[in-house]
C-alpha cells in the first residue's frame, strides 16, 4: 500500500512540500475513492432499557447509525456526479454487524463491503480502537475522502472521525452540512456547524469528513438494489490481519445505571392555574 | 475534596493515614489544563464550566492561543482556580482549526506533562480534544456529567438514558470533554493568575483546513444554552412565523432564549442553532417550557435536566407530558398568547 497515512508527523528535513508524491498522483487521477463508515446501532425509535450487564441489547432492533446514512448518501450523490469513482463501506463489530453492510451502505450504492468482524455482537470498541482499524482500512483502500457518521447514537462519544484524523495527521471537517468538491478534484470547500453559526473551511484531499443531518436526506434502498446488494463483494477481516492485536480498552465501564426519574408531574386545567403553580409552587416566575 | 479526606490522628488507623497522605500527594500531583474557548474577546461561559471541573483534579493552567489572546488571558487569569495562563498569540489559531489546535495541545502537553486536558463539549472542544488525545495516542472522555476522582467519570449514552461510570486508568492523560450545564461557572476570585507566554514555535504543522469564513449571527437576544428560561417550538408551530409567538413570550419573560426541535429546524422553520436535543444544544434551564412539541426522545435528551418543565399541548398523550411537572392540554395558539398577557 502507498504510504500516504503514516500516522507520524513527516521529518522536517523534508523538502516542504511533503505531499509531492500524494499531489502528483492525484494530478494524474481523475476520480475520488471514498470510504465509508458505518456503525450497527439501537434503532433511534426504541426504548432503551438499562439490566444487570447494562443497556439490553437482546432482541431489540437495531440498524444502521443515522449519521452514518448521510455519510452513505453523501457518498453516493457524489458518485452520481461522477466525482467519486467507488465508494467503499466498512463496518467493524459482531456477526450481525453485516446487515448494514447488505441492508445499507451496498443497497444505498456503495460498491464494495468489509466487516471487520468481532467476535461478538456485544462487543463495543472504543472510539480510539475504531480509528485505529479505520486507519488501516483508509490505508489498505487508498481512500481520498473518508466519511463517517458525526456520532453513534449509542455511545454519543463524537470522536471516532476526529481521532482518525488525528492519527492518520490528515484535516478533519467535522459537522459538514455542505460539501462542494473543487474542479480539480484536490480539495473540498465546506460549511459546517458550530455552535453559534457556520464556518466555511477549504479541506484538502485527502481528508476525514463527519457528517450531519442537514447535509442530505439519505434515500431508502430500493427492493432491486437490494437484491443488487447480495452480489456485491463483500470481505471480511479481523484486527488480527490489520495488525491490531491489542484491544485491552483504555477507559473500562465500571456501571451503567438510569438516570434518575423525574417526580410525577400534575396536568393544569388554564393558563391561570399555570402561572400560579409557576409563581407559587415551582417559583420560577 | 481535601474536606472530605479524614481528619490525621495519633489514633487514625495506619491505612487510612497512607490511603489520605496518598490522595493528597495524587491531589498535589494532579495539574490539569484547561483549553479556553473565547468570543467576542470573552472565555466563554462553557469555558468558566470546564474549570469548574478542572479545578476537582488541582489547580488550573489554562491555555489561549490566538491573536489577541493576551485580552482573554488577563480575564482568565481572574478566575477562581486558575494558578497559571499559558498564551500563544499566534493567528493559526485564531478559527479553531482543529488540526494547528490540537497540534499545540500536543506541543504543550509534551512540554508540561499535565495529568488532565479538559475543554468544554461544544463545538470547539469536541474538535479539538479528541485529535489531541490521537495525537498523543490516549483515549479521550466525552461529554462528563459527573466527576467521581481524578480517574472516574459518568458520561451520558444512548441520549441520556444510559448514565455511564467509566474508569480511565491506563493512560497517562486523560484528555475530555465535559457538559457544561453539568457543572457551575468558575467565579472570579481573588487574585490574579500569572500570565505566560508558551513558545509555540517548534510546533509543526501537517495538511490543515485553511479558515475561509464564519457566519455567526451576532445577537442580543440570551443565549440558549445560558439562558435562565427557555421556550422551545416543535412542530405544532405549523410554521416559521408563528414562532413569533415564542418570541415574543420570551421577550416578555426576560433572559429567556428560544429553541427548536429538529423536526421544524430540519423543515426549515428556524436556524439549526435554536435546536435542542441529543445532538443539538443541551439546555438546563430553571425553567423549559415546551409548546406544541410532542417530545421525542431526541429532544428530551437535551432538556430533561431543566428545574422545571412545563408542556403546553393539545395532545394529551403526547410523551412530553412524561417529563413535565405542569401539563396544560390546549391549543398553544390560544394557550402561550395568553401566557404572555398573564405573566
Amino acid at each position: 500500500p502507498r504510504p500516504f497515512f503514516l500516522g507520524n508527523r513527516q521529518p522536517s528535513r523534508k523538502p516542504p512540500c511533503s505531499h509531492f508524491p500524494d499531489m502528483l498522483h492525484r494530478t494524474l487521477q481523475t476520480k475520488l475513492r471514498a470510504l465509508v463508515g458505518v456503525k450497527r446501532v439501537i434503532d433511534y425509535t426504541v426504548k432503551i432499557r438499562v439490566g444487570a450487564n447494562g443497556v439490553v441489547t437482546d432482541g431489540v432492533r437495531h440498524s444502521a447509525n443515522p449519521f452514518d446514512e448521510n455519510a452513505i448518501e453523501a457518498a453516493v450523490q457524489m458518485k452520481e456526479k461522477k466525482i467519486v469513482n467507488e465508494i467503499v463501506a466498512v463496518t467493524i463489530g459482531g456477526p450481525k454487524s453485516v446487515e448494514v453492510l447488505r441492508g445499507s451502505a451496498l443497497a444505498l450504492g456503495c460498491d464494495k463491503a468489509i466487516h471487520v468482524k468481532l467476535d461478538s455482537d456485544d462487543t463495543q470498541l472504543e472510539p480510539l480502537l475504531v480509528a485505529k482499524a479505520l486507519q488501516k482500512i483508509a490505508g489498505e483502500v487508498e481512500a481520498d475522502m473518508i466519511l463517517l457518521g458525526k456520532q453513534a447514537i449509542d455511545d454519543d462519544c463524537c470522536q471516532t472521525p476526529q481521532l482518525l484524523a488525528g492519527l492518520m495527521d490528515a484535516p478533519q471537517a467535522t459537522w459538514v452540512s455542505s460539501m462542494e468538491i473543487a474542479d480539480d478534484k484536490k480539495s473540498v470547500t465546506i460549511t459546517r456547524e458550530l455552535d453559534d453559526g457556520l464556518q466555511k473551511l477549504q479541506v484538502p484531499l485527502p481528508a476525514v469528513f463527519s457528517t450531519d443531518y442537514r447535509l442530505n436526506e439519505p434515500r431508502f434502498p430500493t427492493l432491486p438494489n437490494i437484491m443488487k446488494a447480495k452480489k456485491k463483494p463483500l470481505q471480511e477481516k479481523t484486527l488480527a490481519d490489520l495488525g491490531i492485536t491489542d484491544t485491552t480498552p483504555r477507559i473500562k465501564v465500571k456501571a451503567v445505571s438510569e438516570p434518575p426519574k423525574r417526580a410525577a408531574g400534575v396536568t393544569v386545567k388554564s393558563v391561570d392555574e399555570l402561572v400560579d403553580k409557576l409563581k407559587n409552587e415551582a417559583k420560577c416566575i | 475534596d481535601l474536606l472530605n479526606l479524614p481528619r490525621l490522628t495519633k489514633q487514625t488507623h495506619p491505612q487510612t493515614t497512607s490511603i489520605v497522605m496518598f490522595r493528597l500527594g495524587r491531589q498535589l500531583l494532579a495539574n490539569p489544563l484547561v483549553l479556553v474557548e473565547s468570543a467576542r474577546g470573552n472565555p466563554t461561559p462553557a469555558t468558566l464550566s470546564a474549570i469548574t471541573a478542572a479545578r476537582k483534579f488541582g489547580d488550573v493552567t489554562a491555555l489561549v492561543a490566538g491573536t489577541g489572546c493576551g485580552d482573554v488571558a488577563a480575564k482568565i487569569a481572574k478566575f477562581e482556580g486558575v494558578t497559571k495562563v499559558l498564551t500563544v498569540d499566534d493567528d493559526n489559531y485564531t478559527h479553531g482549526v482543529a488540526e494547528k489546535n490540537a497540534a499545540l495541545v500536543k506541543a504543550v502537553q509534551d512540554a508540561n506533562k499535565f495529568s488532565h486536558i479538559v475543554a468544554s463539549h461544544g463545538a470547539w472542544g469536541k474538535g479539538i480534544i479528541p485529535r489531541a488525545a490521537a495525537l498523543s495516542d490516549c483515549a479521550p472522555v466525552s461529554d462528563v456529567l459527573e466527576i467521581k476522582d481524578d480517574k472516574t467519570f459518568v458520561r451520558p449514552t444512548y441520549a441520556g438514558n444510559a448514565l455511564s461510570e467509566v474508569v480511565a486508568d491506563v493512560d497517562p492523560v486523560i484528555h475530555m470533554t465535559i457538559r457544561p450545564t453539568s457543572f457551575d461557572k468558575a467565579t472570579e476570585g481573588g487574585s490574579d493568575a500569572a500570565v505566560e507566554a508558551f513558545d509555540a514555535s517548534g510546533v509543526k504543522f501537517g495538511a490543515s483546513c485553511t479558515w475561509l469564513e464564519d457566519i455567526v449571527e451576532v445577537s442580543d437576544k440570551p443565549e440558549l444554552t445560558t439562558a435562565r428560561v427557555v421556550v422551545s417550538g416543535g412542530r405544532g408551530l405549523k410554521n416559521g412565523d408563528n414562532f413569533k409567538l415564542l418570541y415574543d413570550l420570551a421577550d416578555k419573560i426576560g433572559n429567556c432564549a428560544v429553541g427548536a426541535t429538529r423536526a421544524v429546524v430540519d423543515a426549515g422553520y428556524v436556524p439549526y442553532d435554536m435546536q435542542v436535543g441529543q445532538t443539538g444544544k443541551v439546555v438546563a434551564p430553571d425553567l423549559y417550557i415546551a409548546a406544541g412539541l410532542s417530545g421525542a426522545i431526541q429532544h428530551l435528551a437535551g432538556m430533561k435536566d431543566s428545574k422545571t418543565i412545563v408542556a403546553i399541548n393539545n395532545d394529551a398523550d403526547a410523551p412530553i407530558f412524561t417529563v413535565a411537572d405542569y401539563g396544560l392540554v390546549q391549543d398553544l395558539f390560544e394557550a402561550v398568547p395568553e401566557l404572555q398577557q398573564k405573566l
